[in-house]
């Protein structure tokens, strides 16, 4: 029996052989494709291993993430401190997404960035637990949360982003209404589905970061950019430049005319300064005229408008429309019709006015912290373009100081401070409720801060001017950021 | 001197009784470092049990040793160390598991039933003390290994678990009668096939270039296929069925070797596997998921890929060196700690050291087989044969089976999922391998007179 014995044995080191090359198969060849097949839930408790960075602001922890004492399962739980003031930045860190800061700065606040590597190296060899870094972001608290608040109390639908237009660092921005990341960070797919679902659903758009992903009218605020045109084409205007100011300005090819704000006269002829103070759009209409769609394009490419930008949020392009005839560039230039902007935009026209002209790139991330506290990035401001020389840039900030004083404004007053500002009233249809805009800097001398507030049409009243609604939010912020 | 040379001229067989222990030694060592790696992974800290699960395993297997060195000197000195590693690390695994929070999971249980088959083991060794009076008993263990096979269908005694009706429960307990059944028909194939060998070697036609046997010599093979068919149609176990067709196969081979009965019996498993596939949903199920496991449909399907999917997960994200023990997701998979432990062990120790397992239960495999080719009589031979055989075959059928190598049919991997009858079965098992390679290895008698009509000789 021996010879079937020994081939017996030949056997079963075949099978054995078989099992082995088989295993090589499984666990190195297609391992791979098994470790990240999304039903494989390890990737995702791989998610909630590593104590994931912090993101704070000013001082403060805005996020954290805690120890469950959950070994190896769903370890770190991500945890928002006053969520919905924050959401529309930070956005979320979801079982199987991110969002928002958590998601473009991802690499950092896990740890897996390449400038982490000799750190987590190093971490490896002592057998430290892998850790990410902090971000910080450029967001003041203080003002964050009044203008959340502000927002928030009256239940309007808006934005409200506050720039420092020396460097370009947003010191707010809030998008409203907003969203509690909490539910949707929980370590539970089915759970944080449902919850994110639901809010997708939402009409209100809670999702949507209403400062950069969406654009709408400007109204008067692109006065700004019209006048910065207007002094631009011709270095001899000034702010007492007049121009026709009708009560009705006739617009060429149509039978339709210009009017002003509830009909109301701007006498005829005026000074470039009082017709912004008083916001007159007949007095726009025709500069417009005279200047043509291709000098108000250029100009407003020169503060950004038609840009994409990573900030690192994405920010939609602003787009004033496109040349649409005469008739249509009267519209244009007081900010309607297809004239589009993003609350950011706005912000970023307010200061480059505020800062001679200049347009500083914005930027949400100050600095990013190692845990041992080491910094490893920290922001340089970046110059995007010169909208105006420092010339007309003063011109303009004497109009929009003016604003505040004498015109539309005073809302916007704050006590020692000259404040420079432009209301806006966008018309959205036909009998709907405007959007409301108010556009600002302080100190208008030496700016520390320029904000812009939108609040969405129909969500402040039938009547909501920019004036009545946006500026007092504007006012709010201005004082928050500076200390007042 | 001729009495001096006349000794040396007989080649004497090592015990190596001293390299068994160190050997034995060493894979207690192992499985407690393994243990105090579970502990550091999960926690940090070197689990507070330790020592005295080492010195309990440890203690086990001194007492296995000494039992051995006592009632089966010349015995293989490989076979119980290696065994004591593999079942060691299965011990380890559980306990891990358990760890986890997989429901169902009990080092404790697992370490007490060890403790049972190692007592088993040594009373096999200390009352059996020639195996060839398993020889006398070749209906009977046929009888009892039948009746362990049909146990489970007998009314209010049999209990179906995880869809197969393969229990017995007796009091609180539940037994695996299949487990020990598979030894009783092993003991009953080679006592059978000794008696009959010849006949099923010799008679028969040859056509073309096999040799074809008698019809009525097809007789029991037919009657075994029969058994295994029934074990799969009415307790729904296609592992035990392959389990058992198999083995016999094989040691009808070993006994005639004749090459026709090995396709005689492939021709009837597929034939039996087909018709199955046919009548039976859960047949045909096993096969699609061998197919595509990652269909999802399929993984979404009651009784579909799910957890031969999960398993290939933890065989995948161990990758080649693991997540190290204590580190993985064991509890992603479903039954984790008892058919599914092999994938488990993929995941924390990776592909290394699945390789080093699989080779370990070669090596077992190798070492009966050794017995068997240095045993002195055919029954001896196709018993330790056939056991070897069945041991490999086991591991090949849930290995294979897990890795998607082959359709999954559910077993227990020898001595490391969980679960009393097995390891008790397993242990008796080993202890019959190790009583023949005791007789195989043992120096033939040696005449201690020189001379003279009346020899005396001492064993």
């Amino acid at each position: 029996m021996n010879g079937t014995l020994k081939k017996a044995a030949i056997a079963c080191l075949l099978m054995f052989g078989l099992l082995m090359i088989n295993i090589n198969y499984v666990q190195a060849v297609k391992a791979d494709e098994l470790r990240t097949d999304s039903r494989n839930q390890r990737s995702f408790f791989a998610r909630y291993e590593s104590e994931r960075g912090l993101i704070t602001a000013g001082g403060e922890t805005l996020v954290k993430s805690v120890d469950t004492g959950r070994e190896k399962t769903f370890r770190f739980q991500r945890k928002y401190t006053d969520g919905p003031v924050y959401a529309p930045v930070i956005g979320f860190f979801a079982p199987e997404s991110e969002r928002g800061i958590e998601g473009t700065e991802n690499q950092y606040l896990n740890g897996t960035h390449p400038d982490l590597f000799v750190r987590r190296t190093v971490d490896m060899v002592t057998s430290k637990p892998l850790r990410g870094a902090s971000v910080d972001l450029t967001l003041v608290p203080k003002a964050q949360k009044v203008a959340y608040q502000d927002m928030q109390r009256s239940g309007k639908r808006g934005a409200v982003v506050a720039l420092d237009p020396k460097t370009g660092a947003v010191l707010t921005m809030v998008s409203v209404p907003s969203f509690d990341p909490n539910p949707i960070a929980v370590p539970d797919r089915a759970k944080a589905a449902r919850a994110y679902n639901k809010l997708d659903a939402d009409d209100n758009e809670p999702l949507i970061n209403r400062a950069t992903q969406k654009t709408y009218a400007p109204g008067s605020t692109f006065k700004v950019v019209t006048s910065a045109a207007y002094l631009s084409e011709d270095g001899s205007r000034d702010v007492n430049t007049t121009v026709d100011a009708p009560d009705v300005l006739p617009l060429p090819g149509t039978t339709i005319v210009l009017r002003n704000y509830h009909g109301e006269s701007c006498g005829g002829r005026a000074t470039l300064i009082d017709a912004l103070t008083i916001s007159c759009n007949t007095a726009f209409g025709t500069m417009a005229l005279e200047m043509g769609y291709d000098k108000l394009q250029e100009q407003a490419a020169k503060f950004g408008v038609g840009q994409e930008l990573s900030i690192p949020l994405g920010v939609v392009k602003s787009d004033i429309g496109k040349d649409e005839g005469k008739a249509a560039l009267t519209q244009t230039a007081i900010g309607q019709r297809s004239n589009q902007m993003t609350p950011l935009q706005m912000a970023m026209v307010a200061a480059a006015v505020g800062n001679e002209g200049k347009v500083m790139k914005p930027y949400l991330v100050n600095k990013i912290v190692t845990p041992d506290g080491d910094e490893i990035e920290t922001a340089r401001p970046e110059e995007l373009d010169e909208a105006v020389t420092p010339d007309v840039a003063d011109k303009l900030r004497q109009m929009m100081v003016s604003v505040v004083q004498n015109g539309t404004g005073t809302a916007a007053q704050l006590p020692g401070i000259t404040v420079a500002g432009k209301t806006g009233t966008a018309e959205t249809a036909k009998g709907a409720a405007s959007h409301a805009w108010f556009i600002s800097f302080a100190p208008a001398e030496d700016p520390k801060v320029a904000v812009a507030v939108f609040v969405e049409s129909g969500s402040a009243g039938n009547d909501a001017t920019g004036g009545a609604v946006a500026a007092p939010i504007a006012h709010d912020v201005m004082q928050a950021v500076l200390g007042k | 001197m001729s009495n001096a040379v006349d000794v040396a001229a007989v080649p004497m067989t090592a015990k190596r009784r001293g390299a068994q222990l160190v050997m034995l030694a060493f894979a207690v060592a192992i499985v407690m470092v393994a243990y105090a790696n579970v502990g550091l992974g999960i926690n940090g800290q070197v689990p507070a049990g330790m020592l005295a699960y080492g010195l309990g395993l440890g203690g086990l297997m001194l007492a296995a040793y000494f039992v051995l060195a006592r009632f089966a000197p010349w015995a293989d000195p490989l076979i119980l160390p290696l065994v004591t590693l593999v079942n060691g690390i299965g011990l380890v695994m559980i306990y891990r598991i358990e760890l986890s929070g997989q429901p169902g999971a009990s080092a404790g249980n697992q370490l007490f039933w060890t403790a049972v088959g190692v007592v088993m083991f040594s009373a096999t060794l200390i009352v059996l003390r020639d195996h060839r009076a398993l020889q006398r008993m070749t209906y009977t263990a046929g009888f009892v290994g039948l009746a362990l096979l049909i146990l489970p269908l007998v009314p209010f005694l049999g209990r179906e678990i995880n869809g197969a009706r393969i229990w017995v429960g007796i009091g609180g307990f539940s037994i695996q009668p299949g487990e020990f059944a598979k030894l009783a028909l092993v003991v009953f194939f080679a006592g059978y096939l000794v008696a009959k060998r010849d006949v099923l070697a010799l008679a028969g036609r040859r056509l073309l270039f096999i040799d074809l046997p008698r019809a009525r010599d097809l007789g029991p093979v037919l009657i075994t296929w029969g058994v295994s068919v029934g074990v799969l149609v009415f307790e729904k176990d296609l592992g035990t069925s392959l389990l058992l067709f198999g083995a016999f196969i094989a040691m009808l081979y070993i006994a005639t070797q004749r090459t026709s009965w090995v396709l005689i019996g492939i021709l009837l498993f597929v034939g039996g596997a087909l018709a199955a596939g046919q009548v039976f949903d859960h047949v045909q199920n096993r096969f699609q998921v061998f197919l595509d496991p990652s269909d999802p449909a399929l993984y979404d399907k009651i009784g579909g890929s799910f957890q031969l999917l999960q398993g290939l997960f933890a065989f995948g994200s161990g990758g080649i060196l693991g997540t190290g023990l204590g580190q993985g997701h064991p509890r992603e998979i479903p039954l984790s700690f008892s058919d599914f432990i092999f994938a488990a062990t993929g995941e924390e120790l990776g592909l290394t050291g699945l390789m080093a397992l699989l080779m370990v239960y070669a090596l077992i495999v190798e070492r009966g087989l050794r017995t068997s080719i240095a045993a002195r009589d055919p029954f001896s031979k196709l018993l330790a044969g056939g056991l070897s055989f069945i041991l490999a075959w086991q591991v090949f059928i849930i290995v294979g089976g897990v890795t998607n190598l082959i359709p999954l049919t559910g077993l227990v991997t020898p001595f490391m999922s969980q679960g009393g009858s097995a390891v008790l079965a397993n242990w008796i098992l080993i202890a019959l391998l190790v009583r023949m390679s005791d007789a195989a290895r043992r120096p033939p008698p040696q005449a201690i007179q020189d001379e003279g009509l009346t020899q005396v000789f001492q064993r």
